[in-house]
């Protein structure tokens, strides 16, 4: 298929920028072409109208008839138990990671860089004696 | 002074410290000759005299309220004793500063001494009067400025040098000298940074901190101690002036003690935290997409 996510409502997204920037949502209803009627109330963002550009879909739907109040939304929402799928997602886990990444000091940074030495020289090790192994078989 | 209230017409207020050192306050009014009399405590011995307001209250601007007789007795003029040309007295001839001093003077053929003048005639004067220059105002001279210190420098913070020949260097701030320049030390055993002034501006402070509270830095290190020393003695000869002199920095043993008594107390604390002797051993770098505006330090 050419497209695999769809807006629809219930249709969980991530907002990418704006003021609500990095946080889940669910779309309710559709204004027009380009905005949505949005709602987060797990994920403290008021129900407001969204534009779609800002939107990113995920894989999650919750069930939920349009212009379902918030109660609803929350009720759904807790009932797919769509914030516990999404920090297991490895979408989240990448965001998360480039966020501890630009928060590193330069102490970190020296520490990640030896682990990565370290870690590399074991795999290197690894490789140079299996490929030593396979060129004496031959 | 409540009790002032309840008069009438002028009021003087005159405080009184007799020779006994008791505190005598007189207040009198026309119609009322009140006086209360307060005695300070025994205990005060031969306090220096407070000097007194005026005496003479003032009618108007210009005009005091007594004559200069009735002023001389009010001040007690006749007990107090003024200075009278003293240098009559032939014991008291005042040592006056010579105006000649002789000195001695090397070579030889030289006659050995010379007469010098201690107080010279001016060796310059001014065609004009200029007007003298109205007093600076707050203008400090360097000494006294106020030393600013950023936030992110506290003693033990690991910083970064930018400049000089140590740079990229990693080293552990001690204290700000008084002349606003930061004390740092290496260690020297970790990357050949001995105990040394740096600038503030051209550093950059990390966020690693080593806990310095405990540690004692002589009191000795202070800027006069790392002050470059000139050694100037032009021998005006024509071939050799630039040739012999102090370039090379010499080494004294006392800044070998002083960076040994700090290292060895500065090396344990950083022993305790992991991976940091390698940390300052390393030097700072930037490489492939490291931007410095998008780093944490």
């Amino acid at each position: 298929m050419v497209f695999k996510r769809y807006v629809e409502i219930g249709r969980v997204a991530y907002i990418s920028f704006g003021p609500h920037a990095g946080s889940l949502v669910a779309i309710v209803d559709v204004i027009d072409q380009n905005r949505a009627l949005v709602d987060g109330p797990c994920t403290g963002v008021k129900r407001q109208s969204m534009p779609f550009k800002c939107m990113q879909l995920t894989d999650y739907v919750i069930k939920v008839p349009h212009s379902a109040r918030q109660k609803f939304v929350r009720r759904a929402w807790e009932k797919a138990q769509v914030t516990e799928k999404w920090a297991e997602s490895n979408w989240a886990k990448k965001i998360e990671a480039r966020q501890k990444r630009a928060q590193m000091s330069d102490f970190d940074r020296f520490k990640v860089m030896k682990a990565k030495k370290m870690r590399n020289k074991v795999i290197k090790h690894e490789v140079k004696r299996l490929q030593k192994e396979a060129a004496k078989k031959a | 002074m409540k009790f002032l209230k309840g008069l009438q017409g002028p009021r003087f207020v005159c405080v009184y410290v007799n020779v006994k050192c008791n505190v005598v306050i007189y207040v009198t009014s026309p119609d009322v000759g009140l006086f209360f009399i307060a005695k300070m405590a025994e205990g005060d011995k031969k306090v220096a005299k407070k000097a007194h307001c005026s005496r003479n209250p003032v009618l108007a601007r210009g005009i005091g309220r007594y004559s200069r007789s009735a002023m001389y007795a009010r001040r007690a003029m006749y007990k107090r004793k003024t200075k009278t040309t003293e240098t009559k007295i032939e014991k008291k001839l005042k040592v006056k500063t010579p105006s000649t001093i002789t000195k001695t003077v090397g070579g030889d053929k030289n006659g050995g001494t010379r007469v010098v003048k201690m107080r010279k005639m001016p060796r310059y004067y001014p065609t004009e009067d200029v007007a003298r220059k109205l007093k600076n105002h707050g203008k400090k001279p360097f000494s006294q400025h106020k030393r600013n210190l950023r936030a992110t420098i506290t003693p033990g913070t690991v910083l970064v040098l930018l400049t000089g020949r140590h740079r990229g260097k990693r080293v552990v701030f001690l204290k700000q000298l008084s002349s606003g320049l930061l004390l740092v030390t290496g260690p020297l055993a970790l990357n050949r940074v001995p105990l040394r002034r740096a600038h503030q501006k051209f550093v950059i402070a990390t966020a690693t901190k080593v806990d310095i509270s405990g540690m004692k830095i002589p009191k000795t290190l202070s800027d006069a101690y790392f002050k470059k020393k000139r050694l100037r003695r032009p021998r005006h000869q024509e071939g050799e002036i630039f040739d012999t002199e102090k370039e090379k920095y010499q080494l004294t043993e006392q800044r070998k003690e002083d960076q040994k008594t700090v290292d060895s107390q500065l090396l344990p604390l950083i022993k305790k935290v992991p991976q940091l002797k390698g940390y300052l051993r390393s030097s700072f770098c930037l490489s492939n997409g490291v931007y410095p505006h998008k780093l944490v330090f």
